[in-house]
């Protein structure tokens, strides 16, 4: 079983949601990996303590130019449709501008001089640790400068070490990063807040997904007063609201501390518990 | 010697687009026979790489010299490699006009 935490709008507790789950998982003696998908800022290890069992670096084939084969005929740069390649023919001058390559070849393709070799660059890395006998946590952490996260994030889902659960701390927004980290869930958890940001961004992503066809449910985090905008466009969606975490400053204490609120405070355990048993049983519906 | 202004309009009196890759307007005024031109910008709207999309625009006009309010991280080693100076203007009221003004003295 796969679950992806995702949510549009940054800083509503995607990450918060993701490490309290997966706690009670492994509370619960299940073989269970969390996969830390904001590769541009990872941060789950925070909260968890364990030793290294892999480390592997992502590499993106990149194009080297041989400028003593190179005719300057411009095809390559005619290929390359993310302008990483510039070339001024009179001036017999061409050069690859690496932070915009997206490794895709069409370069190497079009030229026929041989004039091109693809060489690694290295965009960023994944790291999975033991937390405890049953659990792990995989960590996609990509360099900085590094245009796109996408690969990074493909390669640490892939570590998948069937049959364990997986917990998928994915990345804020609905563009690539987020579209991959939740293809392969079965269910998605949309953490969000209850003020205009939140649900703007939370509309987008419900569209995004329905689009994909995922079944998905929604946590409002930081509820004080009632957001009636909010639960009617769940009403109205017909979205199932999965929790309403409270406003509640022993939570912002907890976690200011590198703490797990399901650990420390007995409601927050059983609230994460319930969430679990709730989406276990849709999923098996 | 070519000399590119961004500009936020195609006139003289328009003001200096603060931006290099995303600007509206290259003007392209060359200091030899006091001539200008005017070159839509095609990059303003690209979703990456406009910076050094437009240094390849520029290039290939044979421009020597760059005025515009700010040059990226990918642009300044390009423009450096190709030997185009860079000139930043950080005034936002600047007119095209008094750039050419000023590169003339």
């Amino acid at each position: 079983m796969k679950i992806a935490v995702a949510g549009g709008k940054g800083g509503t507790g995607k990450t918060l949601v993701a490490t309290n789950i997966f706690y009670v998982l492994m509370e619960e003696g299940q073989q269970v990996e969390l996969i830390d998908c904001d590769a541009e800022e990872p941060n789950d290890t925070l909260f968890f303590k364990g030793e290294i069992m892999h480390h592997n670096d992502v590499l993106l084939k990149v194009p080297e130019i041989d400028t003593s084969l190179c005719v300057f005929c411009g095809k390559c740069k005619e290929y390359c449709n993310y302008n990483a390649i510039l070339m001024i023919g009179f001036s017999n001058y061409i050069k690859v501008i690496e932070e915009l390559c997206h490794g895709c070849g069409a370069c190497t393709a079009a030229c026929s001089y041989g004039a091109i070799r693809e060489i690694d660059r290295l965009i960023g890395e994944v790291n999975q640790y033991r937390i405890s006998q049953h659990a792990l946590l995989t960590e996609a952490r990509m360099r900085v400068g590094v245009y796109s996260p996408v690969n990074t994030v493909k390669a640490a889902l892939k570590l998948n070490p069937e049959p364990y659960m997986q917990i998928i701390d994915a990345p804020p927004g609905t563009s690539c990063p987020f579209i991959h980290s939740v293809v392969h869930a079965d269910y998605v958890i949309l953490v969000t807040e209850p003020t205009p940001f939140g649900l703007s961004d939370l509309k987008q992503t419900v569209e995004t997904l329905k689009g994909m066809n995922k079944r998905y449910g929604v946590i409002i985090n930081r509820v004080d007063v009632p957001n009636n905008e909010m639960t009617d466009y769940l009403k109205k969606e017909n979205i199932p609201l999965l929790a309403e975490i409270p406003f509640d400053r022993r939570i912002a204490e907890v976690y200011a501390k590198g703490g797990l609120c399901a650990q420390q405070i007995l409601a927050y355990k059983h609230q994460f518990k319930n969430i679990v048993h709730f989406i276990n049983q849709e999923i098996c519906k | 010697m070519k000399v590119a202004i961004t500009s936020t309009g195609n006139t003289l009196e328009s003001t200096l687009d603060q931006r290099f890759g995303r600007c509206s307007f290259f003007v392209i005024y060359d200091t030899d026979n006091q001539s200008v031109a005017y070159i839509p910008n095609p990059n303003k709207e690209i979703s990456e790489g406009a910076g050094p999309a437009s240094v390849q625009i520029l290039a290939e006009n044979g421009v020597h010299k760059i005025v515009s309010g700010d040059f990226g991280l990918k642009v300044k080693p390009l423009l450096d490699s190709l030997k185009i100076q860079m000139i930043v203007v950080k005034d936002v009221q600047k007119k095209v006009s008094e750039i050419i003004q000023s590169l003339s003295h």
